[in-house]
């Protein structure tokens, strides 16, 4: 505990920053219904009221309350964000561990079918699929994971092949050890400082990538409240000036930019980057 | 440059006037965001055409003294006390441009590796020219017209030509000496030379080291010599200062600290080539215990390493195997352990003979054949605590429960010479020759029959390395294993070996028994092998020069 906060205490401003936006984030999607003043799909008064008492931030299209939607709009897109880069990583890094310490056949067949993933243009391609899968949320999941999945194998790989050809790894196959020995405690403890900050990066990705379709109207389904979506439903305001519509927008660039003064930071402590190199 | 004091007569004799002068240099470096003092207050003096030698071992603060002379610090590090002042200009209080006019123009820096220090995409000449023309002191085709002359002189193959060729194209000792020409480019008043042979091969190593001594005399420029082998800096030097943990320990003329050292750390790092230890007979046992058999090992289909080779091993002998690199000895070990299956002949061990692959080969052949590596840092996994380095193999090999494994650790640090409490730490928090001992001991908690060491001490400080070869020898009394020993380092083979195996291109050219290969006459590489390794008397070099001469 001591150590935790002895590291904060040595963050700069930007990562202190990132800290506390990433945290109110994650306050406001756990405590959703107590804070929220409505409920999340209740039409509480007419369509695109202003804001003012009692909806602060006025109503949507449909006559929803806007600040209620935001909130719970934090809540699904973070968790489905969360919950896609985590199967993401657990599907990239397994294989691409497993190319990197096998090499030979495993690795070519593994990295060309990646290759094949990454040489369509992923929202094409998850507009494919989700059109023929359907859009439901286990299903939206596991698309956008699969897909992310390539970008994580190909950096998982790149880092296990560094770390693969060192004396130590070379001492525990001469020993005899076997694949999950060589993976689980030799290569995977050194490979992530580099993998949990791509973690951060990707979790950013999802997040943007999921608003994308839910703009398109392949996203997060409605009633569920979803930023994404949210900003398309009530875009037309802005061509009254009215800039409700930015908020959602901004709530996710507020979250991009969080998250990516972290990763920065842990970035630059853990390669040992110095100020005045 | 002429107009810059006129420098004194040559090597030996009364030195010009005062270039560099230190007072109570202080350097900070920084550790988990704080300042530790690196340099306790060293005075320096340098005149003009005088080679000054920084001897200490890593961390005594010699490289960081030598960049200090050209108002430099490592990224990390920064000057917090006294002054360094170059011909009249102190360089703790000059300006970045002031410097940048020094640097290169005035000061020239020869850096350990110059494979990393050249840029590959460039051409050896281009780069000579950068500096000259930079400074505005030649145009491009004078400064071509001089890089041939210094070629040349520092007797570089073809010195007309080899300029158009890119880094990867020449050698590392001619590389080493193409850097050499690079800083003598601006005929500069100092160089600061920062361990310029450590990488190289012995008999390279000469070549770079005559190279130098002849530059640094005909121009006349002054030289600040790091190292941390005392007899190379006896070749050169025309004082030496002796520097450990950032203090001087002891100064003087070169030949008078040789012949009475004053202080016991300045004695210690003279007698460190002097451990030996006698042949062991010969056993004659049948079967001995490995047994290599014309093997022939090859990279891809065309490249061949290791060309038809025997070596023969028995029990509680240490056969060494010499040669340069790229003589294939490490590949012999690769051979041998099934890294690299040989496409020909047959490895016997115990009698039997083993799969060419490790990955065939039985738990119990595995454990009994244990190596350990040149670069202590890369062998042990920087996550893992020394017990699970340890303990591992007890548990995978031995089938050790927890109780039992503890118990063994501790066993096995008391035997490597390392404190119980050293269980718990991380590598990262030990020292290079602390981490050698750590995979010393992992591969003793093997209980093997052979170790093969590769290139174990090449990695150390002289005094480190001396106490890890004693530490092997020990435990080859005490535990009866076998040591394939690997080296370049003839030093080393004198010390410790039985029987040595000396290695040219991928083939043996001799083989035999300590004192027969040692005793003239030689094979003509042993030879060259032999007379290559620098010995602490400052003449050494001048003589076997004029010796080569001679007989060539």
């Amino acid at each position: 505990m001591a150590e935790v906060l002895k590291l904060l205490r040595s963050a700069p401003w930007s990562a202190r920053f990132g800290l506390v936006v990433i945290l109110f984030y994650v306050v406001v999607a756990v405590f959703a219904p107590v804070i929220a003043p409505f409920s999340e799909t209740e039409i509480v008064g007419a369509e695109f009221e202003p804001w003012g008492e009692p909806y602060l931030l006025g109503t949507d299209n449909l006559g929803r309350d806007m600040l209620t939607r935001l909130v719970y709009g934090a809540r699904n897109t973070c968790v489905f964000a969360f919950i896609t880069s985590c199967l993401a990583f657990l599907f990239g890094c397994f294989f691409g561990l497993m190319a990197a310490s096998l090499g030979g056949w495993v690795d070519q067949a593994l990295s060309r079918f990646v290759d094949v993933m990454m040489a369509l243009p992923s929202l094409i391609f998850a507009l494919l699929l989700l059109t023929i899968l359907g859009t439901s949320v286990p299903i939206l999941i596991v698309v956008i994971a699969f897909l992310d999945s390539s970008r994580v194998y190909r950096l998982a790989r790149a880092v296990a092949m560094n770390i693969a050809v060192l004396d130590f790894v070379e001492v525990a196959r001469l020993r005899g050890e076997g694949l999950g020995w060589i993976i689980g405690r030799e290569i995977l403890p050194n490979s992530m400082p580099p993998l949990v900050a791509e973690f951060g990066l990707r979790f950013c990705f999802v997040f943007l990538f999921i608003s994308a379709l839910s703009f398109l109207g392949l996203g997060i389904q409605p009633p569920t409240a979803d930023w994404g979506s949210m900003v398309r439903d009530n875009a037309t305001l802005i061509t009254y000036g009215d800039i409700t519509p930015l908020l959602p927008a901004g709530a996710i660039a507020l979250l991009t930019v969080g998250v990516n003064f972290v990763v920065d930071w842990f970035l630059h402590k853990t390669a040992g980057l110095r100020d005045d190199q | 440059m002429t107009s810059k004091g006129k420098a004194a007569n040559g090597h030996g004799g009364a030195k010009g006037d005062i270039l560099l002068e230190m007072r109570g240099l202080r350097i900070e470096g920084q550790a988990d965001e704080t300042w530790h003092e690196i340099v306790h207050g060293v005075d320096l003096t340098l005149r003009r055409g005088e080679v000054l030698g920084l001897i200490g071992e890593s961390g005594a603060g010699k490289s960081t003294i030598g960049i200090a002379a050209m108002g430099y610090t490592r990224p990390g590090c920064r000057i917090n006390g006294g002054s360094i002042v170059f011909d009249g200009i102190d360089l703790t209080k000059a300006d970045e441009s002031t410097k940048r006019r020094l640097r290169g123009a005035r000061i020239a820096y020869v850096a350990q590796s110059a494979a990393a220090s050249f840029n590959p995409a460039h051409k050896l000449i281009q780069q000579f020219a950068e500096a000259p023309v930079q400074h505005g002191k030649l145009s491009a085709s004078q400064a071509e017209k001089d890089a041939k002359v210094l070629y040349k002189r520092l007797q570089l193959p073809n010195p007309d030509t080899i300029g158009s060729r890119y880094p990867h194209q020449v050698s590392g000792g001619q590389l080493q000496r193409a850097m050499v020409a690079m800083a003598m480019a601006c005929k500069p008043d100092l160089i600061v030379f920062d361990e310029p042979t450590t990488a190289l091969d012995v008999t390279t190593q000469i070549e770079v080291l005559a190279a130098i001594k002849d530059v640094v005399h005909q121009f006349n420029t002054a030289a600040i010599y790091i190292t941390h082998d005392l007899a190379v800096v006896a070749q050169l030097a025309d004082r030496i200062m002796v520097l450990r943990y950032g203090d001087l320990v002891e100064e003087g003329e070169t030949r008078s600290m040789l012949a009475q050292p004053k202080q016991e750390y300045t004695r210690q790092l003279l007698a460190v080539r002097s451990y030996r230890r006698d042949e062991a007979p010969p056993t004659h046992e049948d079967p001995p215990l490995l047994e290599v058999n014309n093997v022939s090992a090859s990279y891809g289909p065309l490249i061949k390493v290791l060309e038809d080779v025997s070596v023969t091993i028995e029990r509680k002998r240490t056969v060494a195997v010499v040669g340069e690199s790229g003589s294939g000895k490490s590949t012999l070990a690769r051979a041998i352990t099934g890294l690299l299956p040989p496409f020909e002949g047959t490895v016997k061990f115990r009698g039997e003979t083993l799969p060419p692959s490790y990955k065939q080969r039985s738990k119990d052949q595995l454990r009994r054949l244990q190596m350990i590596y040149q670069m202590p840092d890369v062998a042990l996994n920087p996550k893992q605590r020394v017990r699970d380095v340890i303990g591992r193999p007890l548990a995978f090999y031995l089938g050790m429960d927890e109780k039992a494994r503890k118990q063994r650790v501790r066993e096995l640090l008391e035997m490597i010479e390392l404190p119980m409490d050293f269980a718990e730490r991380l590598p990262g928090e030990l020292s290079g020759g602390q981490k050698q001992r750590i995979c010393i001991a992992r591969a003793l908690a093997a209980e093997p029959d052979l170790i093969i060491c590769d290139e174990v001490t090449s990695a150390l400080d002289q005094l480190v390395a001396e106490e890890i070869l004693k530490l092997l020898q020990r435990l080859q009394d005490e535990l009866e294993v076998s040591y394939l020993f690997i080296t370049h380092d003839l030093a080393t083979v004198r010390a410790i070996s039985d029987q040595i195996v000396v290695m040219l291109r991928g083939r043996v050219v001799e083989q035999g028994g300590k004192t027969e290969v040692l005793t003239p006459p030689h094979h003509e590489y042993t030879d060259l092998l032999l007379s290559s390794v620098p010995e602490m008397d400052p003449d050494w070099l001048d003589n076997l020069l004029e010796k080569r001469a001679a007989v060539g």
